[in-house]
């Protein structure tokens, strides 16, 4: 681990944990669903980075990583379109643009 | 051995099982109104477990061995084994049940859920019956368990708050009780593997465990099996689960649930841990002290009770601890007493419920205090009352009467001569709550009309009520009378005890 | 020919399909293709017993760019386990909500989920068992949303949230552990770690990463204290869903983070960390029981019932964590058991209970009242899957729990003892408030809608499965041992 931290490269890795405790942070906070919604993406942004970053630690170019990264994006875009029909659907039924507390 | 006469061999005891239970299926796939094919489908069922249970036992008494082993999974085989003992169990289920199902085919003419009644009442004798030819611990609490289950719905039979109250407590109870032997038989199972019933010296083998382990687990046993054995102070269930109907009754306390806890018991005695190594455990001295208690405790409250069926009940928490008695006793005779008990307590007890059915069913008496002067409007009921009672009571030359004179013989043999005291004092108290109910029936004038009188135009009662009251009060007499002729009770027990006990 | 991409592509196409199909066309196509899918998952297990593990790379394209798709014993009998409780719950959805508006979107939803599930199952490698979890997560989002209320809406989006944020620890792992080892094949790591030793493979990177995916996994299993989002989602569901969601659903990312435990062997799952799941697993069984007692609704009792027996499936890591041979061995048949046993009874309970609250127009347990006589047949089936989830003989829960008490006296743990039986004690006081008021006799009233007879034939033949298990479980458990680390080293 210590011999990622120096290396430049790691600084995409780094910046990857950063958005992701941002958005993780976003996520616990917030309350309106669109603003979850938004925290869960930047979580997203930086786990890809994370994972790109990661492997870029001089063993030259690895397709894998990239191949990953790629069907995220899409599991993710899937995931948010979903969300926001689910969201638009609750909020048109209910007015309301959070969840209730109770379960 | 021939291959097809051993395969026979295997499959005879699972038909024995398969009779009843195939007969619940069918009659839970019948729909509610074909109540003829129903009762045809289950006396047939029930002459054919008789049959069969017959002709194995004529097999065991020649020395054949009938035994279906099967793994369930690694380590625990589903075993089914006829042992004398255990065509001494299934042979009184299935006779019981033959008239019981007659009793509760006139008992139910035209209530509802007859369909569900039955059903689970086949299943009940199917489970008593694996309870009976079960081969090891494993299969025991199969057939034990299943037992709890199939009973449930009967004691709630009826739907009312109080059935639902008194099914919430036989569950709590038994499945409490359940756990406990569950607990107990996998502790077993880890120290001495797969415990077949009738391998001979039982644990003896391990006498490298250390003792205290042996008696916990012969705690956690016995207290899981005196849940339904009755045995104080687990006996609670017992009397609310009275609200049921009578053949329910009649079938949870003379054979299925309390018969089957203290069958239980002689497994474990004799069969798992052997009772040479229950006597040197030093287990034996207090499980016959709870018994006599029980004895004692169950009289009394029968003293206090102003219900008939509550207070067979309390006579039944009484007479089942007989049985525990006998087989605590450390010897052939007391073991002897306690064995034929099971048979005859049986007879007796589904005699005297099926009366208290017959007076609440003809004349709608269910207090003690209702009573006066049923002998004169219900004669033969009557007298098949008198005849349970007396034998209760210990009377010769009824059926109880050879009981305690084999546990007296036994407690002497065994140098516990208190025990007689025991007998005696719950002899008289047996006397005391039975004969002011007979001095009632036969000898009082009657209090004005019946609370709810039916089916008085046939002059006593209907007769597929009468029919089995009879015929239990009859045998009754007889294996009292015979006890000393092949087939008889006795003769079964001492059998077991000769061939099983004392090799 | 491989049978393996069938398991994946059949349910695909059939997704496809029933998106172009006229309506009315779906829920046959539905039921005639998953008793097709359920013949060749047979096969599959057929091979498997008879040739040992199957393995085939998609498309020809070798990993690690292509998908390879492994079948062991394990992945055959999930697959075969995902066919059993499919198949009726199909039959259940075809003639239950036919010409009802959700069948519109019920059927996509449904081959989409199975897809996932098998893909899940027959996975090699870390990332796709990433991409399964998501197409199962969306999809069974997808199912919970399908009734449009807002409590569905609402349940949907809670279970989306946690299924997404699951899925994202799940994703940093595989990056960490990518970083750290180069390879993403089960296998491959397995091996890599144990060649490494403890010293080098119990790096902080690993450690992280496997504590992110299974916490992610935990999440999506929806063990206590993660299980807020399960309730209303599984008890809200239409009753095929619910039964889906809570036999299979929950199940496959417990199954990666068995197979994940597996995979990094003992020397990085220390025990102490198995205790702790064994720790939640036990709250979960009481928390779950206790729950489930005081629900007013009959659904959300079952519902609460699941978040329960997850607790059971739990007891696994402490147990396997052992170096007691015997123990792991038992605990490996006893989980599995109980998992099968979950599957089949509750599926089982919630098609009965959906009969149930159809027969009465009401979902709460209270109205149940007289039902005994009109409906006995669903009753009998909700009874039947209630005795294997109290643990009561003769099921297959029971014998799940007999094997699991086994392994907790081998190895001594005997605090897990005190939860096989006190959660056994608990389950049936919940499940016997439920024929508390389905026995009542009163002047209650005795006008009940009637389910079509094959909506309570298909919940009876999952209560009688998990019932029937028991008896012949055996077999299934040898076969589950095939190409699993148990297969060597045990007699």
């Amino acid at each position: 681990m210590s011999a990622t931290v120096l290396a430049t490269d790691a600084l995409y890795a780094w910046v990857g944990v950063l958005l992701c405790g941002l958005g993780l942070f976003g996520f616990i906070i917030h309350r309106h669903l669109l603003r979850r919604l938004l925290a869960f993406n930047v979580m997203g942004s930086g786990s890809f980075l994370l994972l790109v970053g990661l492997a870029q630690d001089g063993r030259g170019i690895d397709p894998v990583p990239q191949a990953l990264v790629l069907t995220g994006i899409v599991v993710a875009v899937a995931s948010t379109a979903l969300a926001l029909v689910i969201f638009r659907r609750w909020h048109r039924v209910s007015g309301e643009s959070t969840l209730p507390e109770d379960v | 051995m021939s291959g097809a006469s051993s395969l026979l061999h295997a499959l005879l005891p699972l038909a024995v099982i398969a009779t009843s239970l195939l007969a619940a299926v069918g009659i839970f796939v019948l729909a509610e109104h074909r109540h003829r094919l129903r009762s045809s489908l289950n006396l047939a069922a029930a002459l054919a477990k008789l049959a069969l249970v017959v002709w194995m036992g004529l097999g065991v008494l020649e020395g054949e061995r009938y035994a279906l082993r099967y793994t369930l999974v690694d380590g625990v085989a589903f075993v089914l084994r006829a042992d004398a003992l255990g065509i001494m169990f299934a042979g009184l289920s299935s006779v019981l049940w033959l008239f019981t199902t007659i009793y509760a085919i006139g008992y139910l003419e035209n209530a509802p859920n007859r369909s569900r009644f039955f059903g689970f009442f086949s299943l009940c004798v199917a489970s008593t019956v694996g309870i009976a030819l079960a081969g090891n611990l494993f299969t025991f609490f199969l057939f034990y368990e299943l037992l709890t289950l199939s009973t449930y719905p009967l004691v709630v039979h009826r739907g009312s708050a109080k059935a639902l109250a008194a099914g919430r407590t036989y569950l709590v109870y038994t499945l409490g009780g359940g756990a406990v032997l569950l607990l107990g038989i996998a502790l077993l199972h880890t120290l001495a593997g797969d415990v077949a019933f009738g391998a001979g010296a039982g644990l003896a083998a391990l006498e490298a465990v250390s003792n205290p382990q042996l008696v916990l687990i012969f705690a956690l046993l016995v207290g899981g099996l005196g849940v339904k054995a009755a045995i104080y102070p687990l006996h609670g269930w017992l009397p609310t689960a009275m609200v049921a109907p009578a053949p329910v009754s009649a079938l949870l306390h003379a054979v299925a649930v309390v018969k089957a806890g203290a069958f239980g018991i002689v497994r474990v005695v004799y069969d798992v841990f052997g009772i040479e190594l229950a006597w040197q455990l030093g287990v034996l001295g207090p499980l016959a002290a709870l018994a006599s208690f029980t004895i004692l405790y169950g009289s009394l409250r029968a003293l206090a009770q102003t219900d008939l069926k509550r207070r067979l009940a309390f006579s039944t928490v009484s007479q089942v601890s007989y049985i525990v008695l006998g087989i605590s006793l450390f010897g052939p005779l007391g073991t002897a007493g306690g064995l034929v008990h099971l048979l005859h307590q049986g007879l007796m007890k589904i005699t005297l419920f099926f009366c208290a059915g017959n007076y609440a069913e003809t004349l709608g008496a269910h207090r003690v205090d209702e009573l006066d002067g049923a002998g004169r409007c219900m004669p033969a009921t009557s007298i098949a009352f008198t005849i349970g009672a007396f034998g209760m009571i210990g009377v010769p030359p009824l059926a109880g009467f050879v009981t305690k004179w084999y546990l007296g013989l036994g407690a002497l043999e065994a140098g516990m001569g208190w025990v007689i005291g025991v007998l005696v004092a719950s002899s008289l108290l047996n006397a005391a709550y039975f004969l002011p109910i007979l001095h009632r029936i036969w000898f009082r004038p009657q209090r004005g009309p019946w609370p709810d009188e039916r089916f008085r135009q046939c002059h006593d009662t209907h007769p597929l009520l009468l029919m089995p009251t009879l015929a239990t009060a009859a045998f009754s007499v007889v294996a009292g009378l015979f006890a000393s002729l092949p087939y008889s009770p006795l003769y079964w027990a001492t059998v077991v005890v000769g061939r099983e006990y004392l090799p | 020919m491989s049978l393996l991409p069938a398991l994946v592509m059949l349910p695909l196409s059939a997704a496809l399909a029933s998106t172009l199909l006229p309506l009315r066309w779906r829920g046959p196509l539905g039921v005639a293709l998953a008793v097709l899918l359920a013949g060749v998952a047979c096969g599959l297990l057929r091979t498997v017993v008879g040739d040992g593990p199957q393995a085939h790379a998609l498309g020809g394209w070798a990993p690690p760019l292509g998908i390879a798709l492994v079948a062991d014993g394990l992945a055959a009998g999930m697959v075969v386990l995902t066919a059993t409780v499919a198949l009726p719950c199909a039959l259940h959805a075809a003639l239950g909500l036919r010409g009802e508006a959700v069948e519109d979107g019920f059927w996509p939803l449904f081959w989409f989920m199975w897809a996932a599930l098998n893909g899940i199952w027959l996975s090699a490698d870390l990332f796709n068992l990433y991409v399964g979890l998501e197409l199962l997560g969306l999809a069974a989002v997808g199912l919970v949303a399908l009734k449009g209320s807002a409590g569905a809406l609402a349940a949907a989006m809670r279970y989306l949230l946690a299924a997404l944020l699951g899925s994202l620890a799940y994703l940093i792992g595989v990056a960490l552990l990518y970083a750290a080892w180069g390879s993403l094949a089960l296998a491959d790591l397995a091996g890599f770690m144990a060649e490494a030793g403890v010293a080098q493979s119990g790096s902080l990177t690993t450690l992280v990463a496997l504590g992110l995916m299974s916490a992610g996994l935990l999440l999506k299993t929806a063990l206590f204290p993660l299980h807020g989002w399960l309730p209303p989602a599984h008890g809200g569901a239409l009753p095929p869903v619910s039964a889906l969601l809570s036999a299979l659903v929950i199940k496959a990312s417990l199954y990666i983070l068995m197979r994940l435990w597996i995979m990094a062997g003992p020397a990085l799952t220390p025990l102490a960390l198995g205790w702790l799941l064994g720790a939640l697993g036990a709250a979960a069984v009481f928390w779950g029981g206790w729950m489930a007692l005081r629900q007013a609704r009959l659904k959300h009792l079952v519902a609460y019932s699941t978040v329960a027996q997850i607790g059971y499936l739990f007891l696994f890591f402490p147990l396997f964590g052992v170096a007691n041979m015997d123990a792991a061995r038992l605990a490996w048949d006893g989980t599995l058991l109980m998992l099968a046993a979950h599957a089949l009874a509750k599926a089982g309970m919630f098609l009965a209970a959906g009969n149930l609250v159809l027969a009465v127009g009401s979902p709460h347990i209270a109205d149940l009242t007289g039902i005994s006589r009109f409906r006995p047949l669903s009753l009998m089936s909700f009874g039947l899957a209630g005795v294997s989830l109290m643990g009561l003989p003769p099921s297959a829960g029971f014998t799940a729990k007999w094997l699991l008490l086994q392994s907790a006296l081998a190895s001594g743990q005997w605090v897990w003892i005190m939860v096989l039986v006190g959660g056994g004690l608990l389950s049936a006081a919940y499940v016997f408030r439920v024929f508390r008021h389905a026995f009542v006799e009163g002047p209650a009233r005795d006008r009940f809608a009637s389910p079509p007879l094959a909506l309570e034939l298909s919940a009876l033949a999952l209560g009688s499965a998990s019932i029937a298990l028991g008896l012949v479980a055996q077999a299934p458990l040898e076969w589950l041992r095939i190409g699993s680390p148990l297969a060597t080293g045990v007699p």
